[in-house]
């Protein structure tokens, strides 16, 4: 098994607006996206990687120069690997709002010369879908073989299966979910809060003012890391240790409380803000935004009454459905909502629910099992193309 | 139920172009069956991460559920047959599963270790437990948790008000009428709801 080895990112421009689910239009936008494996004449080996949160179209391989800039679904995709690009042409793409390159935030908005921050449109897990569906047309690819996403990723895999039923073979979705429940809105609004409360943030403007809202985007990323990581996970990977201070001389600190209210007493707490800290130099907070609620608004039994099996009644392709049994983010229950409305549908759906000890996490890991079930997954994929 | 010639009786039992569900399917191999030979559709029910792969690499619809917890994922008289194989006398919830048999499917069709097969009598009689090829574990180790007779599950079956359609032993790859529950090592019936 191998890497696909250095990649470059490229850009595709639109310039027919796209129709938003809130009834506004985004024009003249461009998506960035990345490409692996090589498409076949029949153009029907086209696999599209759906990215989650925090993620991008760098799904697989590295940057030049960037040795430790690996892709954030490398250990699925590549050579020989379970969804492998010797056989599938794998397409990662940048979600419009995203703060990596598609237009976002953080772009011009050619109406004022000026970023768009907080007035960017809303987007919706739809609106994704379609910008994508958009880009397959400008690639020549009519039918994907493949639709594959986990998390927020999963979702637009579902959407994808209801949009465009005739579009893909293979729907995956990973450790994912019909909506959002009350608790994870509930989660998403504390970091919302987090972020909006920052008075660097100078309501979603604060490019104009030189400054980033970091503090609420520490916060909302601590809050996140938390809900993605079991307490068993947590618990093994911390406990109650007391972090070690490296001011000091080895030995003096180290399993000592310090009674202080304010500095890290315990590993768990150095490795939130670590990730806060990290969080906050990269990630742009409108974006951060935009992606919670597109999270809350997916919803795809809402126009049916609240009924996911009316809702499935449009999809067409075979699904693979995998969740995780520590995963209490996006728990196996809902993944088993999603199996229940394809059954009430009678499509051809399998699904796997993964011992793994991790939480939602496990969907980014290297499980032997998971990867078993996706590999046998795409193999049957690929005998059905001219892979 | 790996038994070639067990598979093939059995599949006898499911009429061609049926919707079936297999309820422990194992690695999906009578499901494969059913598809290639009689042109069914359906779904596996695994619990084991082996089976529930092997079943993915055939490119058999397996779905991963403790069938302890029930079959609430499933609607009444969703599935014309409804298998449940060799899985019967693991399961705890016994008779609640035959009930959900019933409900889900038009028709249902178990098989099981049958305890009043002869070899298993003597051995009884000898003073000890019987370990066999249907009943392959000494009693220390067996995952069998419910073992019954063919006569017994013909006393359940009239609790339950299940109508039996067919019923029939299996002994080294042949059907047994005659006597099953005295010369069969295996028990089939086939049942609707009565």
């Amino acid at each position: 098994m191998g890497s696909v080895g250095q990649v470059t990112p490229q850009a595709m421009s639109f310039a027919a607006p796209l129709e938003l689910q809130s009834g506004a239009s985004l024009r003249d936008y461009t998506l960035v996206y990345e490409t692996y494996g090589t498409l076949n004449a029949a153009k029907d080996n086209a696999v599209l990687v759906c990215h989650a949160l925090n993620a991008s179209h760098h799904v697989a391989g590295t940057y030049a120069n960037e040795p430790r800039s690996e892709g954030w679904w490398d250990n699925l995709v590549g050579p020989g690997k379970p969804l492998d690009t010797d056989r599938f042409f794998v397409i990662g793409v940048n979600n419009p709002g995203s703060c990596f390159g598609s237009t976002g935030p953080m772009s011009v908005d050619p109406a004022t010369g000026r970023a768009w921050g907080a007035d960017f449109p809303v987007v919706t897990v739809e609106d994704w879908v379609d910008a994508q569906a958009r880009l397959m047309d400008r690639l020549g690819i009519g039918r994907l073989a493949a639709v594959i996403g986990g998390s927020l990723g999963g979702m637009q895999a579902l959407s994808w299966s209801l949009r465009h039923p005739e579009r893909l073979r293979l729907c995956v979705a990973v450790a994912s979910a019909p909506n959002l429940s009350a608790q994870n809105i509930a989660f998403n609004e504390v970091a919302r809060r987090a972020i909006v409360t920052d008075p660097d943030f100078h309501g979603g403007h604060f490019y104009a003012h030189g400054t980033l809202p970091r503090r609420g985007l520490r916060v909302a990323r601590m809050i996140g890391h938390i809900t993605y990581l079991s307490d068993d996970a947590m618990e093994t990977k911390f406990g109650r240790r007391i972090q070690a201070d490296g001011s000091l001389p080895v030995g003096v600190r180290n399993g000592e409380l310090g009674y202080s209210t304010q500095e890290v007493e315990f590993e768990i707490e150095s490795y939130l803000r670590h990730q806060g800290d990290k969080f906050s130099e990269y990630f742009d907070a409108n974006t951060y935004l935009l992606i919670t609620r597109a999270l809350d608004y997916f919803d795809p039994a809402r126009e049916h009454g609240g009924d996911l099996t009316r809702a499935f009644a449009a999809a067409r392709c075979r699904f693979q459905v995998v969740s995780f049994t520590t995963d209490w983010r996006f728990s196996p229950a809902r993944s088993r909502e999603i199996v229940k409305a394809l059954l009430d549908n009678r499509r051809d759906v399998s699904y796997a629910e993964i011992d793994a000890p991790h939480g939602h996490d496990a969907f980014l890991l290297d499980d032997a099992r998971y990867h078993g079930v996706l590999r046998a997954c795409f193999d049957r994929l690929a005998a059905e193309v001219s892979a | 139920m790996s038994d070639r010639k067990d598979i093939e009786l059995i599949a006898e039992l499911v009429p061609p172009g049926s919707r079936v569900l297999d309820l422990g399917c194992g690695d999906g191999e009578l499901l494969a069956h059913l598809a290639a030979t009689r042109g069914c559709s359906g779904y596996g029910v695994e619990i084991a991460d082996a089976n529930v792969l092997a079943c993915t690499q055939r490119g058999v619809n397996v779905i991963q559920l403790n069938l302890e917890d029930g079959l609430a994922m499933f609607e009444d008289k969703s599935f014309d047959v409804v298998l449940q194989l060799d899985t019967m006398q693991h399961l705890r919830n016994t008779e609640r599963m035959l009930r959900e048999t019933a409900r889900v499917g038009r028709i249902g069709i178990v098989s099981f270790p049958n305890f009043a097969h002869w070899p298993n009598r003597l051995r009884v009689a000898t003073g000890r437990m019987p370990v066999t090829k249907a009943l392959p574990y000494e009693w220390y180790d067996t995952p069998n948790i419910r073992v019954g007779t063919y006569a017994d599950f013909e006393v359940l079956a009239r609790k339950d008000g299940l109508r039996i359609l067919d019923a029939f032993g299996l002994q080294d790859g042949a059907v047994v009428r005659r006597w099953p529950n005295l010369m069969a090592s295996v028990a089939v019936f086939k049942f609707e709801r009565g």
